[in-house]
């Protein structure tokens, strides 16, 4: 267990100082910088007129569809990691197992292809 | 073993606190970055107990996929969270009824493993993480003793493919879409005809 933590101490410490770069970066130009806000600087801006409206407009829901299709492959991927692992001792039912599960997402795969779910436009 | 419980203790606040900014803070978008945070920090708690490969699913499937799919759903619904918001109070008991559930079984949890009953939990079923590898562990019961769930699991993933293609695509009318095949196999006879031309006549 003490091993397998001291493997990650590098990411720790790696995680640690790029948060200290980032926080030290941010107070240092908090605190250093000259600062005279009257209200025209700090009205939100547009191109010189008001601003129009909300910035957070609504999204195509077609970005919700590739999203969605990327979760899914992206936990196929997910399911072949250890079974790459240990391909060695589940044997040959272990193998076929994995693909009768491929045969699966390949049906849906075909199906989205076919329907032009891929396809932008 | 001090610095492990000093690593332990610091992400388990860290991921308390980001949990509660998820459901406190005023804007949609900060509460999924927040979520972010506290999924960032459960993986590195799942690396401290050794389960290596459930920290980078973690990682790549929580952080890469799902917490953009929320990012892309709060931008979609375009809802009014001020007025969401507004119902909180009349929320409450019912929200602290469920915790108080929760806080009780946990409780209950902790008491019987240490005091009055610790055979209720069979705490030696757990692993040891030193010699074996946690990868490799998954791997060798999930596709053959666990074949059923397995697949299944497949056959959920196909479900939720066919149904958010068949939920959320639609095809516009009157888009020109490139049929690269049809562009490819286009002879010159059938676009170039050479006509002769009458004088003072023109063509039709």
């Amino acid at each position: 267990m003490q091993e397998l933590l001291s493997e990650y101490l590098p990411i720790l410490i790696f995680i640690a100082v790029s948060l200290l770069i980032a926080f030290s970066m941010m107070f240092i130009s908090f605190v250093v910088s000259p600062k005279n806000p009257d209200a025209e600087k700090l009205s939100p801006y547009e191109c010189g007129f008001e601003a129009l409206n909300d910035a957070r407009g609504k999204f195509d829901v077609r970005f919700y569809l590739v999203a969605i299709l990327f979760i899914i492959f992206d936990l196929e991927v997910a399911f072949l990691f250890p079974w790459a692992v240990s391909l060695k001792s589940i044997g040959l039912f272990g193998f076929w197992s994995m693909m009768i599960f491929l045969l699966f997402l390949t049906i849906g795969f075909i199906y989205e292809w076919k329907k032009g779910a891929l396809e932008w436009e | 073993m001090f610095i492990f419980s000093v690593i332990f203790y610091f992400f388990a606040f860290i991921i308390v606190a980001s949990s509660i900014m998820v459901i406190s803070s005023r804007d949609p978008i900060h509460s999924v970055l927040y979520l972010i945070l506290s999924f960032v920090t459960s993986a590195i708690l799942f690396v401290t107990l050794g389960a290596e490969f459930l920290a980078m699913i973690l990682i790549v499937v929580y952080v890469g996929a799902v917490a953009v799919l929320f990012l892309f759903v709060v931008m979609m619904l375009d809802i009014n969270f001020v007025k969401i918001k507004e119902g909180f109070l009349s929320y409450l008991p019912i929200a602290l009824l469920i915790s108080a559930c929760l806080v009780t079984e946990l409780i209950i949890i902790f008491i019987s493993k240490n005091k009055l009953l610790p055979e209720i939990v069979n705490y030696s079923d757990l692993p040891d993480f030193s010699s074996k590898s946690n990868t490799k562990d998954i791997g060798n019961v999930l596709y053959t003793d666990y074949f059923y769930l397995f697949q299944i699991s497949g056959l959920i993933l196909l479900v939720a493919m066919i149904g958010s293609i068949v939920l959320t695509l639609r095809t516009r009318p009157g888009v020109k879409k490139q049929n690269i095949a049809e562009q490819v196999f286009v002879s010159t006879k059938s676009r170039i005809i050479k006509k002769k031309v009458p004088l003072r006549k023109g063509i039709k």
